[in-house]
């Protein structure tokens, strides 16, 4: 009995495993072969050599050079100024007693609950309003108001000691200098894990930019690869899946290096009370 | 200590949360009140003229609308339990004391959900392929017969279902296993002397004691689901026959193909006094004991 519960343990995540892996594998592997090739059936599963010529068929088929600085520029701004704002305003609600702080963190909270997309038409309007539609700024600035990297620093600003930042008063360091010199150089793992949440999640983004965004040149990874497939003429599969696996690779390697932090990222809402 | 400067230990929360709350006041409490107020309007050539509650009545009366609310409904009652019940075990069989690889098993079965969900719902695409697809050689392959994933609704909502399971299960996995991880140790191994089973032992002490875990899942996975929107946007475009529209996909068919800013407001009232109700309905069941 034991030795078959062992056996079936590992038969479940073998295939678990097999199964999470295999599109990842599909995708790399089918960026190198022709379109005829995965369109065969069954599909060509090894490596070939079309890899140059797909390339080619990409860039002359979408800016793509142009799209991955597009994602680039909003994701490393974005998670910059998330970063700034959001470790802030979780040191405010974490370490201070302040007028408004309950109505503050109530509705941040419940914030969550609402899908964004109610907020989309008005958005979209105000944005049209102020001319800033086909503007990075406009994916970014919306996408700042996100209870969860909020919550995640107040979350990790509570364990802070405050035995730590009494004795910098003290020593006489100041409110702004405490924040940046002794809080955050001490919260490092919670700002790692913040990062890659908001990096991704922007990196990933696609509605809404797909519904602000509307000039070529302004477009991100995830709309230009909608754009490659809403494309019905000479729909090249291989084209496709090796625009994928471009805008795939950078968050797997980010990933692969940083797991800590993402898993962290992750748990931040769920493990901590 | 001469000089009192502006900025002090009084003041320096609120120059903390101030940025925060300004972005949240622009761009979180305005669009919410001012979609509220849309919603009893109607754009007839680029004014705004006030309707009532018409949009509320012809929402209740597009049948597009019904069948977008019962796809979600579908996809909430058949993804959510198998996600969350298969995360479980996952997470299960990963803890166990004779498991060995477990980094290896836990990072693979993660790695999913770090893809865009435009990229990896473009994979599914080609993978589901009804003629050509891998998938459906391999179910030749065993006997059966291939299905015609995007043509028929009911094999089409499950290419829905079977990719957004793939994207999530091991999201799950990874909150579940922390849960997992927390149940103090003497409690297993005095089951273990009891000899209290494998099965014994899931369902008396591990379900039990990650249970706000499973529920915190189930939450969000609640919420995430009838927010649905890129999925069924790239692998099916809401169809055939709008067999698997989401309330997502047809606010925004709504507000950004037809300009009914009015009618696209309606719906996204629908959808947060919908998730609201969910999600109290979830919080009293987590309270109850």
């Amino acid at each position: 009995m034991k030795a078959f519960g062992k056996i079936f343990g590992y038969i479940v995540l073998i295939i678990a495993a097999f199964l999470s892996l295999f599109p990842f594998y599909f995708m790399f592997v089918s960026g190198t072969n022709t379109n005829n090739q995965i369109l065969s059936v069954p599909p060509k599963l090894t490596i070939g050599s079309e890899l140059a010529a797909n390339f080619e068929i990409l860039v002359d088929k979408v800016d793509l050079l142009t799209s991955i600085w597009n994602t680039l520029f909003i994701s490393v701004v974005y998670t910059v100024l998330a970063l700034l704002i959001f470790s802030a305003a979780g040191y405010a609600l974490a370490k201070f007693d302040f007028k408004g702080k309950g109505i503050i963190f109530t509705f941040v909270m419940g914030s969550m609950m609402i899908p964004s997309l109610v907020m989309y038409v008005p958005l979209f309007e105000m944005m049209i309003e102020i001319d800033m539609t086909d503007s990075h700024w406009a994916v970014i600035l919306p996408m700042l108001a996100n209870a969860f990297g909020i919550f995640l620093m107040r979350q990790n600003m509570l364990n802070f000691p405050t035995a730590l930042l009494e004795a910098g008063r003290i020593d006489g360091v100041g409110e702004i200098s405490l924040f940046f010199r002794i809080v955050l150089p001490n919260i490092k793992p919670a700002l790692g894990a913040l990062v890659i949440y908001m990096f991704t999640s922007m990196w990933n983004n696609f509605m809404w930019p797909l519904i602000i965004l509307g000039s070529e040149e302004k477009y991100t990874l995830p709309i230009s690869l909608a754009m490659l497939d809403g494309n019905p003429t000479n729909k090249n599969y291989a084209v496709i899946l090796l625009a994928t696996a471009v805008a795939t690779l950078p968050i797997l390697i980010i990933f692969l290096v940083f797991q800590k932090q993402f898993v962290a990222g992750v748990m931040g809402g769920a493990v901590k009370e | 200590m001469t000089k009192k400067s502006f900025v002090n230990r009084k003041t320096i929360p609120y120059i903390m949360i101030a940025p925060v709350v300004v972005i949240f006041l622009v761009f979180m409490v305005y669009p919410i009140l001012r979609s509220l107020y849309l919603s009893f309007f109607e754009l007839v050539s680029g004014s705004y003229e006030f309707v009532g509650i018409k949009n509320y009545q012809n929402l209740f009366k597009d049948e597009t609308f019904w069948k977008s609310l019962l796809n979600t409904c579908i996809y909430l009652i058949v993804q959510v339990p198998v996600m969350i019940g298969g995360a479980l075990l996952i997470a299960v069989a990963v803890e166990q004391k004779f498991m060995r690889g477990k980094a290896f098993f836990r990072t693979t079965i993660f790695l999913p959900s770090v893809t865009a969900l435009v990229a990896y719902a473009l994979v599914f695409k080609v993978l589901l392929n009804g003629d050509h697809g891998l998938i459906n050689y391999v179910i030749e392959m065993v006997g059966g017969k291939g299905i015609n994933w995007f043509y028929e609704e009911w094999p089409a909502r499950f290419a829905v279902i079977i990719s957004i399971t793939w994207r999530w299960l091991g999201y799950n996995m990874i909150i579940l296993l922390a849960g997992i991880q927390s149940i103090p140790g003497e409690l297993m191994e005095a089951a273990d002397i009891d000899g209290a089973t494998f099965w014994d032992k899931l369902f008396y002490i591990t379900i039990p004691m990650v249970k706000p875990i499973i529920m915190f899942c189930t939450i969000t996975s609640t919420i995430g689901t009838l927010q649905l929107f890129d999925e069924p946007f790239i692998l099916t475009e809401g169809g055939p026959n709008n067999a698997t529209i989401t309330m997502g996909q047809y606010l925004y068919n709504n507000g950004f193909r037809y300009l009914k800013f009015g009618y696209a407001s309606a719906i996204g009232y629908v959808m947060t006094v919908i998730i609201g109700l969910l999600s109290i309905v979830q919080f009293k069941a987590t309270k109850e004991d």
